[in-house]
């Protein structure tokens, strides 16, 4: 069941990354990326990281897309603006020389790590402590890094006056 | 699905190998800055990946929970910082495009010698 799902999600996420890549218009993009975004919160799930899941969907699927599609429509590129789409016959055969190597190269590296099956599968052992829940990230983040987590309301702070400060011109 | 389970920290880890490859792909080949913003985006999420398999599957012997959690509250604070840089990427993007009246990546040569 769990191999069904995985293979489902992962190429979901796949198709979805290579849309991006492969699309002219940013507004088709824009929406694969989603895509792939969701499916991605399904792996996630697999993962046994819930919490990270719906932050996925809430954060990156619902929060950054609706700014880059925001941004997009602002634009309002015209046809002859969006640039020329030269997918030459060496360009397709490179990208899909990279991710392919670069995924055989991963599986072949990860061999020697990974002899047999995974020798700690987290998931299982900490089943009934609630592994990935809200509850023991949130122990996690607010007892180990709560000066981590105190900066990053800061780093929030500088981000949105800089794309103010950015944008605006003239102030 | 006997193979899926002999390796199955290899498939995650894998994916997101695959998945930052497409992205820095994506940041070398397409022209468009706001494509290139997302080809980030995605590897990104690809390194996210990578610290939730290693958090779920790790390497090392027994220790408590909350240390592996670690790899989740890594997540969180990269989450965090995509945000950020989504903002500020995009209000870049606008500035130039207002000067400019282009957003491919070929004509922002301004700081070239």
């Amino acid at each position: 069941m769990e191999a069904i799902l995985f293979y489902i999600f992962a190429i979901g996420v796949l198709a979805g990354g290579a849309m991006v890549v492969l699309r002219r218009n940013p507004i088709y993009g824009a929406l694969s990326l989603v895509g792939c975004f969701f499916f991605l919160a399904g792996i996630y799930l697999l993962l046994s990281a819930p919490l990270i899941a719906i932050l996925q969907i809430i954060i990156y699927a619902g929060a950054v897309m609706v700014l880059f599609v925001f941004v997009i429509m602002l634009l309002n590129l015209k046809e002859e603006e969006l640039g020329e789409s030269t997918w030459t016959f060496w360009k397709g055969a490179g990208l899909a020389a990279v991710v392919l190597g670069t995924g055989i190269i991963a599986w072949r590296a990860l061999g020697p790590a990974y002899p047999g099956a995974p020798p700690y599968d987290n998931a299982v052992r900490f089943a009934g402590m609630g592994f990935g829940g809200a509850k023991a990230v949130g122990r996690t983040l607010y007892l180990a890094s709560v000066l981590p987590f105190e900066v990053t309301s800061l780093l929030l702070l500088v981000a949105v006056v800089a794309a103010v400060v950015i944008a605006k011109g003239k102030i | 699905m006997d193979f899926f389970h002999a390796h199955q920290a290899q498939h995650y880890l894998v994916l997101a190998a695959l998945l930052f490859a497409l992205g820095a792909a994506g940041v070398v080949l397409r022209r468009n800055a706001i494509i290139v913003l997302m080809s980030i985006e995605l590897m990104l999420n690809a390194v996210n990946l990578t610290f939730l398999s290693f958090s779920r599957f790790p390497l090392v012997p027994n220790s408590p929970m909350g240390n592996f959690l670690h790899g989740h509250t890594a997540v969180f604070f990269v989450i965090a910082t995509a945000a950020a840089e989504a903002a500020v990427g995009l209000a870049i993007i606008i500035a130039v495009f207002r000067s400019r009246t282009s957003i491919n990546v070929d004509e922002f040569d301004t700081l070239k010698l």
